[in-house]
């Protein structure tokens, strides 16, 4: 294959623009990149810098119109993929060149086994078909690492985690044995400690096969450990190109160093946090035995039927003005407590006392009381504001719900005041939610939360499907508020390293259980439970680092 | 009024939903005022020009359609029917879409007893035959307008029902519900404010294709003697007259057939395009894209 120096992909020139009723939307501009076999090269963007479009026109994956590609050209060992048939076309895409997806749930069709996908693959393609695409798919199953591939092979999707369904999506894009791999975003969706297995994987079946391969993601770190040269792309543009350890050691564009700034372990020094100021130890919100079982599967005699403890005997404090961080991986059960503080679903036993009232036993008018006092921020601002309400009408919904808050004449002004309040102006009080982006949506979701004057905000992963640079904006602003404000939060993410300038105490949970709690500067320098300091190492170290050592 | 005005320039971006709005307006037009001019041709038998082709001028322009077999002119029962045929068929599919609906928000939201009663009551529509229901109901009320459209609406309910129900089945478990309950939302707003939007369109488009079902049902209605009777009629039981002729005079069954035809589709093409006016990631398909 090393007939000649063409590189295996070359991108040459792409320009893409979404078409619209305003102006057409410019989603990637003048992009040339190219990829050598054997090499990996890592396209490190936040949300629209356009680096999945460079990625669906390689596989041509992008809907024309409402797309349409401007110019530019895609050659494939030297072959313009743009001009080809679309039989040429099929005939590539998964045999040589081949794709992971973020959502491997999504991808894998729940209504069949694993082998029966696989065995797809390779009929489609007509390369093996019964017992030999079996046994082929087996070898593949172990090769990415599900243990006892034989007995598990006529599952289905859903009986895996989500760290095999991911290594399952792998195994089905390496079967043909492709000679580019291009992987979109593929660890995001999982929790960190699974994220370092897989992009150990991915490492190690790239050097073994000698693939090219495409890494797409936002995550810094992940960029770091995986790839052997880096462009950076921003706006639709590459600001920056380069080896990886060039690129991180001395960025030479600005961006790249506004987003090496953003990165939460940058500052290691404790000094520059963002606590609050804890003056008075005066209790706010205190929880007591907090429990939560979930009975799966009631058999019909009533015998075998199972429990899911999903918080168990969880207790806690939070003081006026304090931040506490509840941190743990997906099935901890961070998120059920917040659920069960906001009265979203019934606790199995437990207290949890707002200045002293038992939350669970409010009634009526007294519930409606509380759910002024506290509000909640949501993981995905994508789905946490109704898509079809105005911002207006989202920001002003807990006064329509709570009329003695507000008199109706003032809520225009009350709903510009907040919006500047969280950095965005009053013009944008008559858009929908769709015109804004992630950080803006969730800028919306916290002037929601703070439009009934509450006490304590619960941010469930606020910032988690947030890009880096916007994840210190919001974390921030939400710092400046509780200063102005004197709020108190209860932060749940399963990112460590976020809450660490920022919380004042962290609560560790795992399998529904609290396994550590304590100050933030004592829980990063000697973390007590060992998977306390699982979490903290887990986050990828760079290439070039792990090579030295 | 600038809503207004935005909905015209959409509609009239999609050249087949604009062409549907504008057959439908003429239709409805047409129901209207068209009886006015008729006067008694549509209803006078006349068996010198019985089963009269179409497309002959000379007996006038009521005539253009040819008669039927008591040598009535088609084009002019086409209008006189359209009233009875768009009104009842109009008032039943509003009927059983608000009320199925409405039943189905309420089922698919609350896992109270009622949601249990109110999906065996649609289980016990939908597998009572419609044609014995409406016989019951006719027989024991009498055959009248506002009978028939009650049976009409009420066999049509269980379609909406379902639907409506599994759609909020999904919708409640969305995040920006939560949300509304978190901030103590009531069980109405959200479900009136938060879900319905998202579910009205899905029934919008239900509702087109029904119209062309209930017409027909209503036709085998007026056939056993139940629906409306001559000597009003709609163009179903035109269709139903003109089926014995088929050989002989096929323009007594095909004109009626193709007016059904004609408004349904038309109410297909809106239906479409009102759907992706409400979601703004549809939007652009009727939106003039600039390059």
């Amino acid at each position: 294959m090393t007939t000649s120096n063409v590189p295996l992909l070359s991108v040459e020139d792409l320009s893409v623009d979404f078409l619209s009723e305003a102006e057409p939307v410019r989603a990637t501009r003048s992009v040339s990149f190219s990829v050598e076999a054997g090499e990996t090269l890592v396209v490190l963007g936040e949300s629209g810098s356009g680096k999945s479009v460079s990625a669906n026109a390689i596989m041509g994956l992008i809907d024309t119109p409402p797309g349409l590609i401007r110019s530019g050209r895609l050659c494939f060992k030297g072959r313009d993929l743009t001009t080809m048939s679309r039989a040429e076309r099929r005939e590539l895409n998964g045999r040589k060149i081949a794709m992971i997806f973020q959502d491997p749930l999504a991808h894998l069709n729940p209504v069949y086994s694993i082998g029966w996908q696989f065995a797809e693959v390779f009929s489609e393609h007509g390369v093996a078909q019964g017992r030999e695409a079996r046994e082929r798919s087996i070898k593949i199953l172990e090769r990415v690492g599900i243990e006892d591939a034989r007995a598990r092979i006529d599952q289905y999707p859903h009986q895996f985690s989500g760290g095999q369904r991911q290594r399952i999506m792998i195994g089905m894009a390496i079967a043909l044995e492709p000679e580019l791999l291009i992987a979109d975003e593929p660890t995001t969706a999982l929790d960190v400690s699974v994220q370092a297995q897989i992009l150990e994987l991915l490492k190690s079946l790239q050097q073994e096969e000698g693939m090219g391969m495409i890494l797409i993601t936002h995550n810094l770190e992940v960029a770091a450990s995986v790839g052997d040269r880096i462009v950076v792309m921003n706006s639709g543009e590459i600001v920056e190109a380069g080896g990886a350890r060039s690129v991180f050691e001395h960025p030479s564009h600005a961006y790249t160093r506004q987003l090496l700034a953003a990165l939460p372990h940058a500052g290691e020094a404790d000094s520059d946090n963002r606590r609050g100021s804890v003056s008075a130890d005066k209790p706010l919100l205190v929880v007591e035995g907090l429990n939560k079982e979930y009975v799966i599967a009631p058999s019909l005699f009533g015998r075998s039927a199972k429990v899911l403890h999903a918080v168990k005997d969880a207790s806690f404090a939070v003081r006026v003005g304090e931040t506490v961080g509840i941190v743990g991986e997906s099935g901890s059960g961070k998120s059920t407590v917040a659920r069960l503080l906001m009265r979203l679903t019934e606790p199995t036993s437990g207290k949890a006392l707002l200045r002293g009232r038992n939350i669970f036993e409010l009634q009526g008018s007294e519930l409606q009381d509380m759910r002024r006092r506290v509000q909640m921020v949501f993981q995905d601002p994508f789905g946490s504001l109704n898509p079809r309400m105005s911002v207006f009408d989202i920001i002003a919904e807990p006064w329509q719900i709570h009329s003695d808050i507000l008199p109706r004449a003032k809520w225009n002004d009350r709903v510009s005041e907040l919006l500047a309040l969280v950095g965005m102006n009053a013009g944008h009080a008559d858009r929908y939610p769709h015109q804004f982006s992630g950080g803006q949506r969730q800028r919306i979701a916290i002037a929601r939360a703070l439009a009934s004057d509450p006490e304590l905000l619960i941010c469930d992963e606020a910032v988690s499907a947030l890009d880096v640079s916007i994840q210190a904006q919001v974390i921030d602003l939400l710092a400046d508020l509780r200063e102005r404000l004197g709020l108190s939060y209860i932060f749940i993410t399963h990112d460590l390293p976020i809450v660490r300038h920022f919380a004042d105490r962290i609560l560790v949970m795992k399998s529904g259980e609290i396994v550590e709690e304590n100050d933030t500067s004592s829980l990063f320098v000697s973390p007590r439970h060992q998977y306390t300091r699982m979490l903290l190492s887990a986050s990828p170290k760079p290439k070039w680092i792990e090579a030295a050592e | 009024m600038p809503r207004i005005a935005t909905a015209f320039r959409l509609l009239a971006n999609d050249r087949l939903a604009l062409g549907a709005g504008v057959v439908l307006a003429v239709i409805f037009l047409l129901a209207l005022v068209g009886p006015f001019f008729v006067s008694d041709l549509a209803t006078r038998p006349d068996l010198l020009k019985r089963n009269a082709p179409p497309l002959v001028l000379e007996n006038g322009f009521f005539h253009l359609l040819g008669t039927d077999t008591l040598g009535r002119p088609i084009l002019a029962r086409l209008i006189v029917g359209a009233q009875f045929t768009l009104g009842i068929a109009t008032a039943a599919v509003l009927c059983s879409m608000t009320i199925g609906g409405f039943l189905g928000l309420i089922a698919g939201f609350s896992d109270r007893w009622y949601s249990q009663v109110i999906l065996r009551l649609a289980d016990i529509i939908m597998s009572f035959p419609s044609l014995l229901m409406a016989l019951i109901v006719l027989y024991t009320l009498g055959a009248s307008l506002t009978n028939v459209i009650i049976v009409l609406a009420i066999t049509r309910i269980p379609v909406y029902l379902r639907t409506t129900r599994a759609e909020v089945l999904e919708l409640r478990e969305r995040m920006f519900v939560s949300a509304a309950r978190s901030m103590g939302a009531s069980a109405p707003r959200i479900l009136f404010r938060h879900i319905s939007p998202l579910v009205v369109p899905t029934l919008a488009t239900i509702a087109a294709i029904d119209f062309a079902t209930v017409i027909l049902a209503e036709s085998s209605l007026s056939f056993l003697g139940l629906g409306i009777q001559p000597p009003q009629f709609t163009w179903g039981a035109m269709v139903a007259a003109g089926r014995g002729y088929l050989s002989s005079a096929w323009w007594v069954a095909f004109w009626p057939g193709l007016m059904i035809v004609i408004t349904t589709l038309s109410l297909n093409l809106l239906s479409r395009w009102a759907r992706m006016v409400a979601d703004p990631q549809q939007r652009w398909r009727v939106q003039s894209l600039r390059r």
